[in-house]
């Protein structure tokens, strides 16, 4: 019955860059497991990354960038997949608030992602099938556990800066409580130091999603030659919805008609918001991979970081030197303010030397990733002022 | 809370603020709470060596703070205070500004229980100057240090010297230090009377703590 893949044939992209990615490597050997939450020793293990910039003679100068659910490690580079501009381009590069120029830029593909970092997509074994469902359920603190593994791995003691948003911004938090002695400033952004039930929620629409769909196959859809896409564009389309808000969709789609005068009576996507989303879905799943998607909402589900501290998230940064900036946006009700202003109240609470700006915008969750200049001024002046207490010099400019 | 620059006149506060950094012992930990762009808290951490916090309301002043690299939360006298521990600090100052919070007296309990002393300096009603004006013009007064008319300004809790003093007796707080400065920015005596200040006080900077 179940169809193999032949060798012959072309796998879909995300399975060719799970497994052969168009980045750097880092490969950790049966003496190096990672060990993980869950109680597995994970290995061999694969990490993919990207750098930018130089490493100063000190070590002193590395900022790791942390990314969200469906970010990858190009960060500053053109992606291979999408063909499209780096992620975070509007925030990392010469002149801008992480200046490549001045700082040595690492980015990792998170540990359970499909873009060359060991997860659900990677073969067991050479040759063989993909985890798919046998990969273990990793959690926030696994992934930055990998990270840490890759700085050693680099070379590097101590990170000048973690920056990062959403569940970039989770693993931010988790870095600062886990290797409070490793980063001498932090940035978590649109985040929360656990998630709520109604994210849970949106995960769990996205899930049944995928998991719906009959190409699924129990998770073994890469063994048999399918893809769950109708699945996977589902749950992109559900979450894309919680990373906008109102006034924004009102701005750009209101009750527009797509290319018609009338409704059509029917089920077409009369509306722009409509075929703007079922294109956000179809674009979503040539790129990422069903099975990862499930492991990493999982993992955020799961993240609850006072959890591991008594109920009291001030224990997590308890005597933290890390210098914080937090940042959250009006119009986010994915990550509220509310949950940045539980993390300020924390680090307060902790005695932590924490800034925290709520920046005004219409633009919801995605804000972190959009030209919002507001977000420029505060990161690069936060930035700046740690990079001089840290003796870091100014990069030159011609 | 408002932005420090519309609930006073800019040349009020600087004077102000020059006088309350004097008061901080040097090497001590300050929450400058309604920190505005960060003008006392930079004065504080290069010429007194302070480890300084501070809240602001508007954006805009979080973001000056932030590039000058102080730490800055953006927040508000009334809602934010609650959340920091008890005698997490050496002083807390409210500059200029519990004029215009919600619950004065609620913000003053939490400045004296977050900071073993509380700075706060405010704008007295009972000048002269004002007193005259809502007497013989029948007005609310507008003043050069009070520039904004009743139905734009921030200062919503208006109080002389005297008022308080009262609402530090209702709280238990002890003043230890008391300085009203005149119209032309100079110290009115120590050895005055309390009536005299009230009358010839332009503004009034306490040093508070709580009595045991």
């Amino acid at each position: 019955m179940a169809r193999t893949l032949g060798t012959q044939a072309i796998p879909p992209t995300p399975r060719n860059e799970a497994n052969d990615p168009t980045s750097l490597v880092a490969r950790f050997g049966a003496d190096q497991p990672l060990h993980l939450d869950c109680g597995v020793a994970l290995s061999p293990l694969t990490i993919a990354y990207q750098t930018y910039g130089a490493l100063n003679a000190d070590k002193s100068n590395a900022v790791l960038i942390c990314h969200a659910l469906t970010g990858d490690q190009h960060v500053a580079n053109v992606n291979p997949v999408t063909g499209k501009n780096g992620w975070w381009e509007t925030m990392i590069g010469p002149g801008k608030p992480i200046d490549t120029d001045r700082f040595f830029v690492i980015c990792s593909n998170v540990l359970a992602s499909c873009l060359g970092t060991t997860g659900p997509a990677s073969l067991l074994v050479d040759g063989g099938a993909p985890y798919a469902l046998d990969f273990p359920v990793v959690t926030v603190r696994d992934m930055v556990r990998a990270q840490a593994m890759l700085v050693d791995h680099l070379g590097i003691d101590t990170l000048f800066c973690v920056a990062g948003g959403s569940m970039g911004g989770m693993q931010v938090l988790q870095w600062a409580a886990s290797y409070p002695e490793r980063v001498f400033c932090a940035m978590p952004i649109a985040t929360a130091a656990k998630h709520s039930a109604q994210n849970i929620a949106f995960h769990e629409v996205g899930r049944q999603a995928i998991m719906a769909d009959p190409d699924w196959r129990g998770g073994r859809y890469l063994a048999e030659g399918v893809r769950p896409e109708k699945g996977l564009a589902v749950a992109r389309m559900a979450a894309h919805i919680t990373y906008l808000s109102e006034p924004a969709l009102h701005r750009k789609f209101g009750r527009k008609l797509q290319d018609r005068a009338a409704p059509t009576f029917s089920f077409d996507a009369d509306f722009e918001i409509e075929s703007y989303l079922r294109y956000q879905g179809r674009s979503f799943v040539e790129r990422f991979d069903a099975n990862s998607y499930l492991y990493l909402t999982r993992a955020m589900d799961y993240f609850d970081l006072a959890a591991d501290y008594d109920g009291k998230l001030a224990g997590a940064f308890r005597g933290a030197r890390t210098r914080f900036c937090v940042v959250s946006f009006t119009s986010d009700w994915l990550f509220p303010t509310s949950d940045s202003r539980a993390v300020v109240h924390a680090l307060n609470a902790s005695g932590a030397s924490v800034s925290f700006v709520e920046i005004e915008t219409d633009k919801g969750h995605d804000a972190f990733l959009l030209d919002v200049p507001e977000l420029f001024a505060t990161t690069k002046g936060f930035i700046d002022s740690a990079a001089r207490a840290r003796g870091l010099v100014e990069a030159a400019r011609g | 809370m408002a932005d420090a620059q519309f609930s006073t006149s800019a040349a009020a506060t600087r004077i102000d603020l020059m006088l309350v950094a004097g008061m901080v012992e040097p090497g001590s930990r300050v929450l400058d709470v309604g920190c505005g762009d960060g003008a006392l808290m930079r004065m504080l951490q290069d010429g007194r060596n302070v480890d300084a916090r501070g809240i602001e309301l508007s954006q805009a002043g979080v973001n000056q703070c932030v590039a000058h690299g102080l730490s800055v939360i953006q927040g508000d006298a009334d809602a934010d205070l609650a959340d920091y521990p008890d005698n997490s600090f050496d002083y807390v100052i409210l500059s200029q500004t519990i004029q215009a919070t919600r619950r004065p007296k609620v913000v003053l309990d939490h400045m004296l229980r977050i900071g073993r002393r509380a700075i706060v300096s405010f704008p007295n009603f009972g000048h002269w100057k004002i007193r005259t004006r809502l007497a013989f013009g029948g007005r609310m007064p507008v003043t050069e240090n009070l520039p904004v008319s009743w139905h734009e300004t921030p200062n919503i809790h208006f109080c002389t010297i005297r008022d308080f003093i009262d609402l530090c007796d209702e709280v238990g707080a002890h003043i230890e230090k008391g300085v009203a400065l005149d119209a032309g920015g100079r110290q009115v005596r120590l050895t005055m009377p309390w009536w005299v200040w009230n009358l010839f006080g332009e503004q009034a900077v306490l040093v508070l703590s709580r009595e045991r």
